[in-house]
Order: C-alpha cells, then sequence, then structure tokens
C-alpha cells in the first residue's frame, strides 16, 4: 500500500497537536473500532471452546452439577476414537456428505451451464431457483416429512405416478433403508442452488475473447468445454464445494428435523450423535471430547482443502 | 449484445436451455407452492390420498395456528352465544370452540425481536470493525479476519454444549439478551467479512477529502464512508436477519419457552389427534414469507452474501 499524502501529513505532524486537530488517533480508533466485535468473539466463541477443551478431559455431566468432577485424562477421546459407533456414524456422514456434494455439483453447474446460455427471462428463472436455499431448514425439513408420508405423501404419490410402485408400499423415512438417500435429496433440493450461483459467477468471469481466438484455432466447442470452461470455473467450484462440505459435516437443523437420526442410527450424522450424547444422555465429558474431535477434523480438513483451492488457483 | 458474435448462444440452444432450466425451476419450487396450498386446506383435505391439487380453500389453518380450540359435546353447542366473529365460526364448526389464543403469536414476535437485535448489534460491531480492518494497519490484520472466520466452522452444537453451561450460571438461558448475543456472535464473521468487501470498495480519497476539509476521522467516517456504504450495510443487515430467522440448533437447545423462536415452535404445533398439517404448513408459509422478500431484494447482492464476500460478480 503506498502512502497517501494524508498519511505523510499525519506521520508528520506532533502526537500532541495531531490530537487537538484530529481528536483519536488512527491507531486508537482502529483499537476501539475492531476491540468490540474481538471481545464478544471471545466470549461467546472462545471462551467456549476452552471450557469445552478442559471438560473433554472430565466425567461432568451438566444435569448432574452437583457430583464430584472427576479428571479422567484422555479417557473420553480414548473410548471415542476406538467405539466402532463413532465410526458407523462417521461413515454415515461421509454418505452423507459425498452424495450431496456430488450431486449438487453435478445438477448446480449443470444448471450454472444453461442459464449462461442467457436465453430471456435467466435473471427471473434465477431469483425462483434460489428460493429454497434461503428458507429455514427446520421449517422446511418438517415439512418434508409430510411430503415424505408413506399413506399421503407428494413424494409417494408421484413415485406410484410415474413408476406405478404402489404408494404405500414403501416409506422414504421409515425402514427399508431409504431414509439415507431421503436427507441427501431434500440437502440436494434445498442447496444445489448455492453451487448453482457459484459455477454461475465463475462461469461469468470467462471472457469472450478467450472462446473467440479457440473458435479461430478450430477448437471443437467439446474441446473449448474441458480446455477453457472446466479449468476456468474450476476454483469457484472448489470453493462452493468447501462452502458446502463444511455446512454439512456440521448438519443438524434439515436432518434431525426429517429423520431425527432414524430410523435406528441410519441418518445419525456426527452432529446429530453429538446432540443426543451431550443433550440428552447428558454425558458432558464425553460429548466435549466429541465435539473437539469434529472441530478438529472440519478444520483439518478444510485446511489441506484450502492449500489445495490455492495451488489450483495459482495456475 | 449488438452484432455478430461467435460466442453468442444460437436462438435454438437459448430455447432448449431455458426450457429445462424452467423444468427446473417448477419442480424445485413444488414443494413450496405445496406449503402454501396445505396451509389454504382443511385438514381432511390435506390428508387425502391422491394428493388433492384442486380444493375448497379455507382459512381453518391460519385459525387453528393462532389459537387453542376445545371439543365440546354436542348437546352444549346450542347453548353457547352465537359466534362472535368469523374465525370463531369456523372453529365452532369443527364441533369446538376457541379457548385462547395460541403461542404462535408469541414465537414469531421472539423471532422478530431477536433477529432484528442480534441483526442490529452485528451491524454496528461489524461496520466498526471493517471500517478498521479496511482502512487502518491493524497488527495481525489477515491473522484476525482468518479468526473471525473460523469462528464459523465450528458446529453449533459443539459451542451448545459450553454455551448451555455458561448462559445458566449468567442467568441467560432462556432469555432474548443471550439469544441476540449469541446470534450477534455468529453473525459478526459475516458482517465484518461482507462490510470489509464494501468499504474497500469505497475510494480513500473521499475520506482525505474531508479530513482535509478539517473533518476528524470520527466525522469522516460517519459522514462520508457510512453514506456510500448504505447500499453494502443493508444487503449485509439482510443476510444477517436471514440468519437469525432461520436459525435452529441454537434456538432448540438454548430457548424453550420465554425466548423460544418459531423455527423450533413450529415443528411441534399439533391439532386435536396427530400433527394439524395446515396449521404447521399455516405457520411455515407466514414464516417464510419475509425471507421470500427480502431474497427479491438482495437478489443483486446474493452471491456475495452466500461466498462471505469471495465471489463478488
Amino acid at each position: 500500500m503506498s502512502e497517501s499524502a494524508i498519511d505523510r501529513v499525519a506521520a508528520a505532524t506532533p502526537a500532541g497537536i495531531a490530537r487537538r486537530v484530529r481528536g483519536l488517533s488512527d491507531r486508537a480508533i482502529a483499537w476501539l473500532f475492531v476491540a468490540p466485535a474481538i471481545f464478544l468473539l471471545l466470549a461467546v466463541n472462545i471462551f467456549p471452546l476452552i471450557w469445552t477443551i478442559r471438560l473433554s478431559f472430565t466425567n461432568y455431566a451438566a444435569n448432574r452439577p452437583n457430583r464430584a468432577v472427576e479428571w479422567v485424562g484422555l479417557r473420553n477421546y480414548q473410548r471415542i476414537l476406538t467405539d466402532a459407533d463413532t465410526w458407523a456414524n462417521m461413515q454415515t456422514t461421509a454418505h452423507f456428505l459425498v452424495w450431496t456434494l456430488f450431486f449438487q455439483v453435478l445438477i448446480g453447474f449443470t444448471l450454472a451451464w444453461l442459464i449462461n446460455r442467457k436465453f430471456r427471462g435467466n435473471d427471473l428463472v434465477t431469483t425462483l431457483i434460489v428460493m429454497p436455499m434461503m428458507l429455514s431448514p427446520a421449517v422446511v425439513g418438517n415439512f418434508w416429512t409430510f411430503l415424505y408420508q408413506p399413506q399421503i405423501g407428494l413424494i409417494n404419490y408421484a413415485v406410484e405416478f410415474v413408476t406405478g410402485i404402489p404408494a404405500s408400499s414403501f416409506s422414504m423415512l421409515g425402514p427399508g433403508g431409504w431414509a439415507r438417500w431421503a436427507i441427501v435429496i431434500v440437502d440436494t433440493w434445498m442447496w444445489t442452488p448455492f453451487v448453482m450461483l457459484i459455477c454461475l459467477a465463475g462461469l461469468r468471469s470467462i471472457p469472450d475473447y478467450i472462446y473467440e481466438a479457440a473458435e479461430i484455432d478450430r477448437a471443437s466447442k467439446w474441446r473449448q468445454f474441458w480446455t477453457i470452461t472446466i479449468p476456468m470455473v474450476l476454483p469457484f467450484l472448489m470453493l462452493a464445494v468447501l462452502f458446502r462440505g463444511i455446512e454439512n459435516f456440521k448438519m443438524f437443523d434439515l436432518v434431525v428435523l426429517l429423520t431425527g437420526g432414524g430410523p435406528g442410527d441410519e441418518t445419525l450424522l456426527a452432529s446429530i450423535d453429538l446432540k443426543r450424547e451431550a443433550f440428552e444422555k447428558w454425558r458432558t465429558g464425553h460429548s466435549s471430547a466429541y465435539a473437539i474431535i469434529l472441530f478438529v477434523t472440519v478444520f483439518g480438513l478444510a485446511s489441506i482443502y484450502v492449500k489445495a483451492l490455492n495451488k489450483v488457483k495459482e495456475r | 449484445m449488438s452484432g455478430y458474435s461467435i460466442t453468442e448462444p444460437s436462438a435454438g440452444q437459448k430455447w432448449f436451455a431455458g426450457t429445462l432450466v424452467a423444468i427446473y425451476a417448477l419442480v424445485t419450487l413444488l414443494p413450496l407452492a405445496w406449503i402454501v396450498a396445505t396451509s389454504f386446506k382443511s385438514p381432511a383435505d390435506s390428508i387425502a390420498y391422491p394428493p388433492k391439487v384442486i380444493f375448497d380453500p379455507t382459512v381453518e389453518g391460519y385459525v387453528n395456528l393462532f389459537t387453542t380450540r376445545t371439543r365440546i359435546p354436542a348437546d352444549q353447542v346450542d347453548s353457547l352465544p352465537p359466534p362472535a366473529n368469523f374465525a370463531e365460526q369456523i372453529v365452532r364448526d369443527q364441533g369446538m370452540m376457541i379457548t385462547g389464543p395460541s403461542r404462535y403469536g408469541a414465537r414469531f414476535l421472539n423471532s422478530v425481536i431477536i433477529g432484528f437485535g442480534s441483526t442490529f448489534l452485528s451491524i454496528f460491531l461489524g461496520t466498526l470493525a471493517a471500517y478498521a480492518f479496511s482502512r487502518f494497519r491493524v497488527p495481525l490484520k489477515d491473522d484476525l479476519m482468518f479468526f473471525i472466520l473460523s469462528t464459523r466452522m465450528m458446529p453449533p452444537i459443539a459451542v451448545a454444549i459450553p454455551i448451555f453451561l455458561m448462559f445458566r450460571s449468567l442467568g441467560l438461558s432462556d432469555t432474548h439478551l443471550g439469544m441476540i448475543l449469541l446470534y450477534t456472535a455468529v453473525n459478526i464473521s459475516l458482517a465484518v467479512w461482507l462490510l470489509k468487501g464494501f468499504i474497500d470498495e469505497i475510494p480513500r480519497e473521499y475520506e482525505e477529502a474531508a479530513l482535509i476539509d478539517g473533518y476528524t476521522r470520527f466525522q469522516a467516517f460517519y459522514k462520508v464512508v457510512l453514506p456510500q456504504a448504505a447500499t453494502g450495510i443493508a444487503s449485509t443487515a439482510i443476510f444477517c436477519l436471514i440468519f437469525a430467522w432461520n436459525e435452529y440448533a441454537f434456538a432448540v437447545l438454548l430457548t424453550s419457552g420465554v425466548a423460544q423462536t418459531a423455527p423450533p415452535f413450529i415443528p411441534t404445533i399439533i391439532g386435536v389427534g396427530g400433527q394439524d398439517w395446515p396449521a404447521v404448513a399455516a405457520g411455515a408459509t407466514l414464516f417464510l414469507i419475509p425471507v421470500v422478500v427480502f431474497t427479491v431484494l438482495l437478489r443483486k447482492h446474493l452471491l456475495r452474501g452466500i461466498t462471505f464476500g469471495a465471489v463478488r460478480k
């Protein structure tokens, strides 16, 4: 940043005069402005995080505040990491994460590519398509349980209408193995517009002259797509995947209202499991360790991913 | 675009793409249309099979949403005074009488109070911080900005455990103030990142001119920068409001009565004998409409908002 005239004048003015002329110094104002935000974050985010770390080494239970708190060292961590259920939940979370990302990238990119054909009314239709992602996941998720009802729901009726399979013969949220796909469908419905919007920005950022040059060189449309469009949209696409990946790793609201983790533990994502441990079984110490493990996992994966993203951007 | 361009899609291509996207839009909006339609159905119509597309619209769902009712035995109906208004008439037709207002109104009001309160606070704190990050040499600026962003990576349930304990010992559990502070802390990351982007775009020369004219930094900030950043501040505020409005995880874990917002309440609406879907749909419709309006208003800044300012059109 080059020093502007005002900065040089400011530097040359003795501090005492400067204060009388201009009120507080820039440095004081900077601190005054930043401090409240940082203070709030420290109080509501960092302090609780440190508290969680401390609790994770104990057997504390929040519903029994009078019980003597024992220091258990790393036992909570050890138990979680060697528990087969934890790994089953991680697999459920991974299934959800991989398939939602797959469908959202596929459908989101296709939609963006189509909208970028610049047909009339594409702005209006874009605004309509983004609606689902702006709405309350809890309220919408709750309503989807109605759409998924085996006897009366719209989805089962549509399936019967199209395929002839009787609507009452299967239940998307009940036993039968469909539930883990039911949550993928709703999440994809809700968040595909997110990926679409980012891809659209990527597609619009490609200057026309690149395609014109390729046209002059007689590159086929297919080749233009794979050597121009895809590489230039890739950083945007990866950013969309980063955001959705973090969000879906933490996924709670939409799925807890759809299935509550059930039937059985079929859709028990990590966050829902954590909620059960912390607020239903009240194993506060145990769930604090679980929370730290999840946070470290998200943070670690995200950091590795951001490094990869920066490499792609540099190319 | 004027003239011939080899990169402009052909008319046929446009027509084909437009049709496919329109079909997708129809399918994706169907669940939302179904919510609105269900809110105007009678309970019997709402669970009819095959699903009813054409039905007699009624506001029964809305009346049920806002009232609590009790069934009255058939022989006592005649001894009651005649229904005073249309709502009472609708309830009476179901063989019931209104016994009082439901909690939906109060929950909706909580959403408004907490939503606006936390938005105001996040914008206030966020604008100050964003201005400082944009204009001054703050030590460790990049680290602080990243720290602010990283607070968003925590799963809400993970932070909820100590916050639950902290609120309990401070007497903030189930209070408006507690939820406002919590949502402000969550939204501040978004506010700082978005607003820094908007303020970065305002040329420094404006303030410098003001400073030379004898304004103090403070005056330059609120007389020159703030008006220039008004659009950015407004759209950031709407994003904060939508987040607070939609939030569920903290609300369901940390509120139970006094400060409970609408998202944890709506799924608990039940009628006589099973979930009253028209009432749930009515509650959802009223709750979703403000967000739909805001989304239309925001459409130009949508991309920026959802990516924390990482992508600008």
